[in-house]
């Protein structure tokens, strides 16, 4: 089975064709470099997305934050949840910890800009 | 008598920021950004999402995390930072007005100036959509102000008009805050986007992209009750009888930008037709002497990235314009660069052979999707660059460099254009 995908590594787009036996990646083509590869192979076995979001300060006013590594793509919305229901307290600063193992995927949301 | 500083860069935004580092690190010291909002970073602080950064830091970074970097190395320098200041105009000899809160209005000399404004999004009004003007119709980015920033969510049942990349970035960042986004309508047969927008902010909400699509009627007097989709011909008129109604709350528009170049108009500095942002020669010095532009207010981008480096150029051009390196040693000898064949633009607009020792950059935009195509750079004797291209499309800008040995054998017009088949 051949699948068809766009590499959303960069944003060149590489359009990528992988040849898919019994749910594994036999080969990719298509893509420029590594990244469409490995892109490739994680989104047909285990699709994985970042997530940014924002979460509210103490001081009613958002701070923008994002996951500090991928989630798994069906966990993206309980990921939102935790974000959701999360106050930071300010001042905090990028890579500060805002939430800890955001849906038990084991990744935490961290602070992206530095705010007071 | 007038307050006076070597460089002023109008605009704290990513171009400022890295035009600014860029004159100091050619010892240029006394340099004062003027920023209208009240922090510098321009847009980038709305842009809370990834994908910033890649060619400039090898990272993929999101929006307040790359102004951040920016603003450090504005910060280590110890570059004055005017925020809160809004300049009014600028005359063609380089005296700035400015206003500001905490010191009134003021008139500044500056040996150089560099115009970094900007754009701002294409309004309604611009877009000709019939129907009523209820509440409940927003530009993408207006939207993406009040959710990122203001913590407040527009709507609920959400239309967007137009595949630009913040439109679609809203289509996502508003279902991941629990609203429904029906379908994104697009005039044109292609995405006005990048395509991993379309993958990764779309696709994987299950978002519709209705291409050749657009909105022909609004419905609803005080507030927005809903819009009336119809598919469009090759000439984009909307073909009767397909029309599909679509209950909605919410009408973002995603339907293009615009350089902002008010402030520009007002120096008399003359303004290209086709990218509505200044025309500039090869080191971006536009039609008055000593004041550049580089970013969003020279021609759009859609790569922070390539912002920055073309900042770093006006920086270091207006550096050595104060401290008269700039001065053309030889004799001028310039050429003027043609938009050739499927090429809609092309920055900059002429080239001075006989002064230049950097790399020339040539960046535009092509005029339609082009598959397996070349890029062609051609003056007086032949091709100089030629470039293969498995797809180029208009949304996404092409940068092609000539190296600084090839400048000299260029003789009569560069053109720039696009070879192959169109699909």
């Amino acid at each position: 089975m051949t699948r068809e995908l766009i590499c959303i590594g960069c944003p060149m787009g590489c359009e990528l064709t992988a040849e898919v036996e019994d749910g594994k990646v036999i080969s990719v083509t298509g893509n420029t470099c590594g990244v469409g590869k490995k892109y490739a192979e994680t989104e047909i076995t285990a699709p994985v997305r970042t997530v940014t979001s924002t979460v509210m300060s103490d001081k009613g006013k958002p701070v923008p934050v994002k996951s500090a590594g991928a989630v798994p793509k069906d966990k993206i919305f309980d990921v939102m949840k935790d974000i959701k229901s999360a106050v930071v307290t300010l001042p905090v600063k990028i890579g500060d910890v805002a939430v800890t193992d955001a849906a038990g995927t084991g990744v935490d949301i961290i602070v992206t800009k530095e705010s007071f | 008598m007038a307050e006076k500083t070597a460089l002023a860069i109008i605009g704290g935004g990513p171009a400022g920021l890295a035009a600014a580092a860029a004159a100091y690190d050619c010892g240029i010291t006394d340099i004062t950004i003027f920023e209208r909002d009240n922090e510098l970073g321009g847009i980038l602080n709305q842009c809370i999402h990834n994908g910033f950064g890649l060619h400039t830091f090898g990272e993929e970074l999101t929006g307040p995390e790359y102004a951040a970097r920016f603003i450090e190395k504005v910060k280590e320098r110890g570059i004055c930072c005017e925020t809160g200041s809004m300049v009014l105009s600028i005359s063609p000899d380089r005296e700035i007005t400015v206003v500001s809160k905490a010191k009134g209005l003021r008139v500044i000399q500056a040996d150089a100036v560099i115009l970094a404004m900007g754009c701002r999004e294409r309004p309604r009004g611009a877009l000709n959509i019939p129907g009523f003007r209820p509440q409940g119709i927003y530009t993408a980015g207006t939207a993406q102000k009040l959710v990122n920033c203001e913590g407040f969510l527009p709507g609920k049942e959400v239309v967007i008009l137009g595949s630009g990349d913040i439109g679609l970035i809203m289509a996502r960042r508003m279902t991941l805050e629990g609203a429904h986004v029906k379908a994104v309508a697009e005039l044109m047969p292609y995405s006005g986007g990048l395509k991993r927008n379309i993958v990764q902010c779309l696709d994987d909400y299950k978002i519709p992209l209705l291409l050749s699509h657009t909105v022909v009627d609004i419905k609803g007097k005080r507030k927005l009750e809903g819009v009336t989709i119809a598919e469009v011909d090759a000439t984009s008129t909307p073909i009767p009888g397909t029309e599909q109604y679509y209950e909605c709350d919410t009408l973002l528009l995603s339907c293009g930008l615009i350089p902002e170049n008010e402030l520009t108009l007002t120096a008399g500095i003359k303004i290209n037709g086709m990218t509505n942002g200044p025309e500039v020669d090869d080191r971006l010095t536009t039609s008055a002497e000593g004041i550049f532009a580089c970013g969003n207010v020279l021609h759009v981008h859609d790569l922070v990235d390539f912002v920055s480096e073309e900042a770093g150029r006006a920086g270091r051009n207006a550096a050595r314009f104060i401290s008269g390196e700039g001065a053309k040693e030889h004799e001028p000898d310039i050429h003027r660069v043609i938009a050739g064949n499927g090429v809609r633009y092309t920055v900059p607009c002429t080239v001075d052979t006989a002064n230049t020792d950097e790399e020339l950059h040539i960046r535009f935009r092509v005029r339609n999707v082009y598959k397996g195509c070349t890029i062609t750079v051609s003056t007086g004797d032949g091709v100089i660059v030629s470039k293969k291209k498995r797809i180029t499309v208009p949304s996404e800008m092409e940068d092609v460099i000539i190296k600084p040995d090839k400048l000299g054998a260029i003789t009569g017009d560069i053109t720039v254009s696009i070879e192959e088949g169109r699909v």
